[in-house]
């Protein structure tokens, strides 16, 4: 083995800002995506969608529709016969088009498909569908009430590739989709004993991640199997979908994933692919499924949740107890928000040492757009009221709130969450920069307010994942890597780790990404896990590349294996030394060929325990409330990732100020709204984004460094953590400011000039 | 129909129907697909190109609006010798982008406030890009990066 740089300050390639690989076509707008490929002989569809939120389909009359000029086919839930059309990695409930009935306003009912994306669209007004309105259910608590109808009706069993060890709650006959429980210590009698408590009702709401490009997906089904490009982030998720879909082999299922247009969650698991495969399927050609950014909106969105949360501390200022009962609303199919719920559910005690907990959380189907996956995955839903009552507590026993918190936070090594991994950051330190950051000591001017939270996650989903190595005659590099590059740098990141361990330049190591006929298999590019799990592998497999070099090294040189020295970017033995090049060249008696490192990451080793790492950050802020209008603006932000340790330290502070700044969004205004069954701010006009001009002035951000982490040099996920505390770190930061308690997102001005309005009557 | 246009400091004629907006002739007929869509309703800034040097969003733009005009997409801002400008160096160089796809309209943008107001204060920035969303980046990076191409393009004159 080389002489290995290990501690922070050795490394050559590893934790520098080296430039973004991604750079200069992203700049130049060479950079490929999905909207940007085309096929020959692709056609173009256009989806037709449902006006009502519940209603049995009765008819569905698509010959006008069919028989107009330019138009290949149309098809409906009628037409998929041959295929098993439903699907889901955690529930198989979710048709790729509507059969048998609608379950929300906007669901896929028939697809038209035509020479171009006009005549498709053109087309849609002229298909019939007749429909019998159902009663629709809403809320969670429409969901319960006793005469609900139910949504599904058929028993579905849980996905192999759920990603979590319980049974799936879908299908029994309720409308409840999933339920998640967790509980330790004595709660009822911690509360009795209880020095203060404080209790309250939350609500955290359903937002979107606003991803600039929507879904996208060219579908290529002929004789030799299913092609699809697409805008997936798990494109390995999504073969296993289509395979079970079209009943074909895996090797016969083809995702490519050119680069993502932002992902944030949002494009995780299945979404759109089915439906393009099977437009494909029966126009017998490729077809382009492009949605809209309102289409998109009805596609996916964020879980909202209400919670009951109540919080004790004992006479010494330590938290004792915490006990919260979630409803969260899951829309018309469970997509990914079993996991949501389930993870949600243990992110309520994060990152505090509690010796008495339970947790109860049950998600519900409503006639929605379907909730899943949306960065921080279910944190940010329950970070709001921890943070919230942490603040409360503080506050109710005459604690400084900061302080509070570092005599609560988990400690490093500490097993504060029952048969998980022990707590692997260091919060003391991470608030203890946040504050500083913000001036936490310094006098307030009036109307002003400010908070530090945190947030801990069991972070980086399942440990499975491969890769090769590939070390060329030239010494050049390519690697083969699963995972995909959403923005977030894992082409950037990925290489400087192979460069790092190989000893090459950074400049001569590639990636090939996300084709799941090359690259070997990763489940998924989120969870906050590609550096770590994809990060481990490519450092195992290089070194792995390097043991099969040095063995060919011994038979270039015609000496013992044991002879030769690996050194930085080659060999040594005695007084010669041979790098990369050379010895592949010479092994093979030709400048060509090359050596293929390969690593496997399983739950086992070092990944035995999950979760896989502890994704903790820090966010401080100074607000200024304006009493007049109740209208919020950051003065100031600070961001603290736990990142063990940066592979790129721009990269990795540009995922804290992204997650943060959506995090800000849904703090003060990101907030789907539905009225009846209509969403009512389903675009960009009137669903409000982070903007320049809503930019904190005064911005820091920092790393936290310590090698903690099990991922390589020490490293470990980031990148959705500072979005956790943002909303609650708001709510805290007003509280402070002006003296009124909000107790749900977003804090719109309204909702703060009407608390301001009400506390003074 | 014929449609001709200065296209990156090339006079250009393209077929097209009454109804293609600009963003689609680029992309579509063009197979300029640097323009990105996004919102289709001139909200986002994605698909911003500049006509006659200044920012405009091709997704609502009728693409015969553009006859006879100068239209620079970001394909045309490097130099043909490959040297980018000044602003798409920065852009790298200050990591004012993630995934992407707000970029090519980003940089446009932020080209013509560098053309119309060579030392823009952080205020000025904020005002004239307030047009273009980034979803990724937080916007400081890309704030950081108009600044430092400022700076060169005053240095280079």
């Amino acid at each position: 083995m080389s002489q290995k740089a290990g501690k922070k300050g050795e490394f050559h390639v590893v934790n520098h800002s080296v430039p973004r690989r991604d750079g200069r076509a992203k700049v130049t707008g060479k950079a490929t995506y999905v909207s940007d490929v085309k096929l020959t002989g692709m056609a173009y569809a256009k989806v037709l969608r449902s006006p009502y939120a519940h209603a049995k389909i009765l008819s569905i009359d698509a010959s006008g529709a069919a028989s107009r000029p330019g138009i290949y086919c149309v098809i409906t839930g009628n037409d998929l016969e041959g295929l098993d059309p439903y699907y889901g990695h955690a529930v198989k409930d979710h048709p790729l088009l509507a059969i048998g009935k609608v379950r929300y306003v906007g669901e896929p009912v028939a697809a038209a498909v035509a020479v171009d994306e006009r005549t498709a669209f053109e087309a849609l007004e002229h298909i019939e569908v007749k429909y019998e309105e159902l009663k629709a259910v809403l809320t969670p608590e429409d969901a319960i009430a006793k005469d609900a109808p139910l949504l599904h009706e058929k028993k579905f069993e849980a996905g192999a590739l759920r990603g979590f060890e319980g049974e799936v709650a879908a299908g029994r006959g309720t409308n409840i989709c999933q339920e998640a429980h967790i509980k330790w210590g004595d709660v009822e009698a911690a509360f009795k004993k209880a020095a203060a408590v404080v209790e309250g009702e939350y609500y955290f709401p359903m937002t979107y991640a606003y991803a600039m490009e929507a879904y996208v997906a060219i579908a290529d089904v002929n004789d030799n199997g299913v092609t699809v490009y697409s805008s997936a982030q798990h494109p390995f998720m999504v073969r296993h979908d289509l395979k079970s879909i079209f009943n074909l082999p895996v090797s016969q299922v083809r995702l490519i994933v050119p680069f993502v247009g932002g992902g944030y969650g949002s494009k995780s698991y299945t979404k759109i692919e089915p439906l393009a495969a099977a437009c494909s399927w029966k126009a017998k050609r490729p077809v382009k499924l492009q949605l809209t950014i309102e289409e998109a909106m009805l596609t996916t969105r964020s879980d909202d949740a209400y919670t009951w949360m109540r919080t004790a501390v004992n006479a010494d200022g330590k938290i004792i107890a915490r006990q919260a009962r979630i409803y969260m609303n899951t829309g018309a199919y469970a997509e990914n928000s079993p996991l949501v719920v389930e993870k949600s559910t243990n992110r309520c005690v994060g990152p505090y040492s509690i010796p008495n907990v339970q947790i109860d959380n049950c998600s519900f189907y409503t006639n929605t757009v379907p909730a899943s996956s949306y960065r921080g995955f279910g944190c940010a839903q329950v970070t709001l009221p921890g943070e919230s009552q942490i603040d409360e507590l503080a506050a109710k026993i005459g604690k400084d709130p900061y302080e509070f918190r570092l005599a609560n936070v988990a400690k490093p090594g500490e097993e504060f969450f029952p048969k998980m991994r022990s707590f692997d950051g260091t919060l003391k330190e991470d608030l203890d920069i946040a504050a500083k950051a913000i001036g936490w000591k310094e006098p307030l001017a009036k109307g002003r307010g400010r908070s530090v939270a945190c947030s801990g996650s069991d972070a980086g989903a399942y440990p499975l994942t491969s890769t090769a190595v590939r070390v060329h005659a030239d010494g050049s590099v390519t690697i083969l890597t699963g995972s995909t590059e959403l923005g977030q740098g894992s082409h950037t990141v990925i290489p400087q780790i192979a460069a790092e361990e190989l000893g090459v330049p950074f400049e001569n190591v590639h990636v090939v990404s996300s084709d799941t006929a090359i690259t070997p298999y990763d489940r998924s590019t989120g969870a906050s896990r590609t550096t770590t799990l994809m990060g481990s592998a490519v450092l195992e497999a290089s070194r792995e590349a390097i043991q099969q070099m040095v063995v060919m090294a011994a038979d270039v040189l015609k000496v013992k294996v044991e002879q030769i020295q690996a050194i930085r970017g080659g060999v040594r033995c005695g007084e010669a030394q041979l790098n990369w090049s050379e010895v592949i060249s010479k092994f093979y008696g030709l400048p060509d060929g090359e050596v293929i490192g390969r690593s496997y990451i399983r739950k086992s080793g070092k990944f035995a325990q999950l979760p896989v790492f502890w994704e903790t950050a820090c966010t401080g802020v100074e607000v200024s409330v304006d009493q007049e209008t109740g209208k919020i603006a950051v003065e100031k932000l600070a961001t603290v990732g736990d990142v063990g340790l940066a592979i790129n330290p721009a990269l990795a502070e540009g995922q804290d100020l992204g997650a943060a700044t959506m995090g800000m969004g849904i703090g003060l205004f990101e907030e789907l709204i539905y009225q009846g069954p209509q969403l009512m701010n389903g675009s960009i006009l009137d669903y409000r984004l982070p903007r320049f001009s809503d930019l904190p002035k005064q911005v820091e951000l920092h790393l936290v460094e310590n090698q903690d982490g099990v991922g390589p040099y020490g490293a470990k996920g980031g990148g959705e953590a500072s979005l956790n505390s943002m909303a609650a770190n708001i709510a805290n930061a007003v509280e402070r400011a002006v003296g009124v308690r909000i107790r749900s997102a977003p804090l719109t001005p309204e909702k703060v000039w009407r608390a301001l309005k009400e506390r003074k009557q | 129909m014929k449609l001709s246009f200065n296209l990156n400091g090339r006079p250009i004629e393209v077929e097209y129907e009454h109804q293609e907006t600009l963003a689609e002739v680029l992309r579509e007929r063009l197979n300029l697909t640097g323009t990105k869509i996004s919102c289709e309703v001139q909200v986002c800034g994605a698909c911003t190109v500049l006509i006659d040097g200044l920012p405009v969003s091709s997704c609502t733009l009728l693409a015969y609006e553009a006859r006879e005009r100068n239209v620079v997409t970001i394909e045309g801002l490097a130099k043909p010798d490959g040297a980018l400008h000044p602003v798409q160096q920065a852009f790298i160089d200050e990591f004012a982008f993630q995934c992407g796809f707000c970029t090519p309209g980003m940089i446009l943008a932020a080209k013509a406030l560098l053309d119309e107001n060579p030392k823009p204060s952080r205020e000025e920035i904020v005002h004239y890009m307030d047009g273009n969303i980034c979803r990724c980046t937080g916007y400081v990076p890309i704030v950081r990066a108009i600044q430092k191409a400022a700076q060169k393009l005053s240095n280079e004159k």
